[in-house]
């Protein structure tokens, strides 16, 4: 049986968070945020939040493996290939009138979709005048992202997605194997910075031609769903794109109006405030 | 009525505030039954997830609706549940309930290697209407929904269970049998007819006091 938690202790464990750590949990979907606080309390073996509350109080190693199962989503290279072909048909030919491009793919986790979208400009030809800025609230996600080291048996979901997206070329020509992983390659690695950002507490930094925020937005609450389209909003270039989850819509937001959607059957909408 | 009781044999308990239906292999047909047999004034939200073995087509609730009085939809991320509404799980997602009673969409990992996953969203369920809801899980081939239906049980809300025998694939159901007795075992046939009175059970049978 699952252990009781109420949403008030969840509360305040998020408030703790925030006062000792400056993380900023404090807006997000308790439902998941509960799921997730379940599996690290049988993870790190506590019996209940408040019990958990205190560990992470006074143990410094203990926040960042918390971190680890409240932010680290699980993705592919590719993933939702449907979405990178409407990419590479409709959107990418536009990017290409731009001398200079910069993306923001914000809550890029381990990486896999920073590098779906430089193997998917590599090809167009694109990835030499483009600057990929992957931003992440997990310092040890961005680590691992930075590395670009997958393990091999992911591949093979990772090269079906690759081909159902258009893929023109081999996937192979983008990592290096051994005998356990798959190491992205250098030409890729050097037009993506991976840096710490939230969209719960920071600003814009720079402007971009597109925001790809996938999959993030479901765990926000509505609130900070708006100061995140708000921030993709002030960041994009007039008629830059933003890109979002199936799921995920810009129709409840204070922003509704910056956004108009392409029409290409996926989630990308152009600003035209 | 003599014993302690209530209508139907089913112990008094709150209002029923939700129906939750979950199903796996085999379940479509069943769930076309029990949505057909609900009452177009019903004032509660009927949330589903069905597990489809291909990639699905976005056509279920469309599907779903043919021959159900209510209104049938795909649920939204941050939807607010209104009474009435036949609410389907999207594909690749799972569905989750918050306690305002508005739905939460979340992409982590498959659950059963299901994704929606009827644990999840049962147990969300749970945590927001505990005893005030009436969980169903029909025929399938996982052990998906058998935690989650055994917490609700435990929670003191009605629970359902399709009986092996009359699933397509009964390793569902059988699951949750091995872990508790629900409210009532039945076949589709059971299950449909049973099902509207016990919607019905409302704050008036619970505060009665058994005769």
């Amino acid at each position: 049986m699952r252990p009781e938690v109420t949403d008030l202790e969840i509360r305040l464990l998020l408030e703790a968070i925030y006062q000792r750590y400056h993380y900023d949990f404090r807006q997000y979907a308790i439902a998941s945020v509960r799921r997730r606080l379940l599996q690290a309390l049988s993870g790190l073996h506590c019996d209940s939040i408040s019990g958990l509350q205190e560990r992470i109080l006074h143990d410094p190693h203990m926040f960042p493996r918390l971190l680890a199962y409240l932010t680290i989503q699980v993705t592919d290279l590719f993933r939702d290939p449907e979405f990178f072909l409407a990419l590479r048909r409709q959107v990418v030919p536009i990017l290409a009138t731009y001398p200079s491009l910069k993306l923001w793919i914000a809550g890029c986790s381990t990486g896999e979709e920073a590098y779906s979208y430089a193997i998917l400009l590599a090809e167009e030809g694109l990835l030499d005048r483009t600057l990929i800025y992957a931003t992440d609230i997990n310092d040890d996600s961005l680590r691992r992202a930075q590395a670009g080291i997958y393990r091999l048996d992911r591949l093979q979901q990772f090269i079906l997605n690759y081909r159902a997206a258009g893929g023109q070329g081999s996937l192979g020509d983008f990592y290096h194997a051994d005998a356990d992983n798959a190491v992205m390659s250098q030409e890729l690695r050097r037009r993506i910075t991976f840096a710490d950002h939230s969209l719960a507490t920071d600003s814009i930094f720079s402007e971009v031609q597109l925001v790809s925020c996938r999959n993030v937005l479901i765990y926000f609450d509505r609130e900070l769903q708006d100061r995140a389209l708000g921030l993709f909003a002030e960041a994009l270039c007039p008629r830059g794109f933003l890109c979002l989850g199936t799921r995920e819509s810009v129709r409840f937001s204070a922003h509704a109006t910056r956004f108009q959607e392409m029409g290409t059957g996926q989630k990308i909408f152009r600003r035209i405030d | 009525m003599s014993s302690a009781l209530g209508v139907h044999g089913i112990a008094p308990g709150p209002a029923v505030a939700a129906l939750l239906i979950g199903g796996s292999a085999g379940a479509f047909d069943v769930l076309r039954a029990i949505l057909r047999c609900l009452p177009a004034a019903l004032d509660l939200p009927v949330i589903v997830v069905l597990h489809l073995s291909s990639r699905p087509p976005d056509g279920l609730p469309e599907l779903l609706a043919i021959d159900c009085a209510l209104p049938v939809k795909q649920a939204e991320d941050k939807e607010p549940l209104v009474p009435g509404t036949v609410y389907v799980a999207p594909p690749g997602y799972h569905l989750l309930v918050e306690s305002h009673r508005a739905f939460a969409l979340s992409a982590d990992a498959p659950v059963h290697f299901s994704r929606p996953s009827i644990d999840v969203l049962f147990e969300s369920a749970r945590d927001t209407y505990g005893a005030a809801m009436i969980a169903i899980l029909l025929s399938g081939a996982s052990v998906d929904g058998a935690a989650a239906m055994q917490e609700i049980h435990a929670a003191g809300a009605i629970t359902i269970v399709q009986t092996p025998a009359s699933a397509e694939a009964g390793a569902m159901p059988l699951a949750a049998l091995a872990l508790f007795q629900p409210t009532f075992t039945g076949s589709p046939d059971d299950i449909v007819r049973r099902l509207p009175a016990l919607l019905a059970r409302s704050t008036t049978v619970s505060s009665r006091s058994p005769s």
